[in-house]
């Protein structure tokens, strides 16, 4: 039953949810409550940032945002095939070599155009 | 489907669809309304898979929770004038905004109880990636492979817009 199935993917998400909050919990119960200014300073040991950190991000990074949203897509297609593989055969799977060369052929060209280097 | 379990889980993952759609509209910092879009669209994602729509799940959090949120946030982050952290700003219209959104519920209320409803094809009662898969590679071939020609054509225009600089 598929259901069943997600059952444990929900138990999960509920145990990792609360991994998270309960430390935090007992330790906010349990913890004394003498603040000081140093105790309430950002770092203990390091420099305060200056300036806001909310900045404007330079519009290259778009480009990786766009790389990415590209092959995420391409997941979309890879998954109904890689459940569907063992009932498919020799000509899906050159298919699916057609279809991941092309978009290689796409990241080959953002490879030579530069679009991948860091500046 | 009248399995308590499953109506327990249907109105946990409304309620989070419900409280972060409202966060995502009454929220001051745009960047938190953003991640609480996230957390909808993965809401969303946990209603399909009760509904036994596997794929759908998966390309609601691939697509939506995934690649949508990413350009969203990107276009916050690129546009964001230094120092703005709170983007979403009140306005003078939240009265007459509401009497039209009320009206605008109570006018679909009144039509949609009022409609009787086609009953389509019942729901899938098991995953159905694997029927999409063979539908997908050995019926509609020419579609995906046309789809993989679509991507490279939008990746290489990304790249060409954005690389004049």
């Amino acid at each position: 039953m598929l259901l069943t199935q997600y059952g444990y993917i929900a138990i999960f998400l509920i145990i990792a949810i609360a991994f998270g909050i309960l430390p935090l919990v007992i330790a906010l119960a349990i913890r004394p409550k003498k603040p000081n200014p140093v105790k309430l300073s950002t770092y203990e040991c390091g420099l305060e940032t200056v300036g806001p950190s909310w900045i404007q991000f330079h519009v290259g990074f778009y480009l990786y945002a766009l790389v990415f949203v590209i092959f995420d897509v391409e997941t979309v297609f890879l998954y109904p095939w890689a459940v569907a593989y063992g009932k498919l055969g020799l000509f899906a799977l050159i298919e699916m070599f057609i279809f991941v060369i092309l978009l290689v052929v796409g990241l080959v060209y953002a490879w030579r155009k530069r679009a991948l280097e860091w500046k | 489907m009248n399995d308590p379990v499953v109506i327990l889980a249907f109105a946990v993952l409304a309620i989070v669809m419900l409280v972060s759609a409202a966060a995502v509209v009454l929220l001051r910092n745009i960047v938190h309304c953003a991640l609480f879009l996230a957390l909808s669209f993965l809401s969303v994602a946990g209603i399909y898979i009760l509904l036994n729509a596997e794929f759908l799940a998966a390309v609601q959090i691939l697509i939506y929770a995934g690649a949508v949120m990413i350009l969203l946030l990107f276009a916050i982050m690129l546009t964001q004038r230094a120092g703005a952290i709170a983007e979403n700003p009140p306005n003078n219209q939240v009265g007459m905004a509401a009497v039209v959104a009320v009206a605008l519920f109570g006018l679909l209320a009144l039509v949609l109880s009022g409609t009787s409803w086609l009953t389509g094809a019942p729901a899938a009662t098991q995953p159905n990636t694997e029927a999409l898969g063979r539908a997908l590679f050995e019926y509609y071939v020419l579609p995906f492979e046309i789809a993989s020609v679509l991507l490279l054509v939008a990746m290489i225009g990304a790249i060409v817009i954005a690389r004049e600089d």
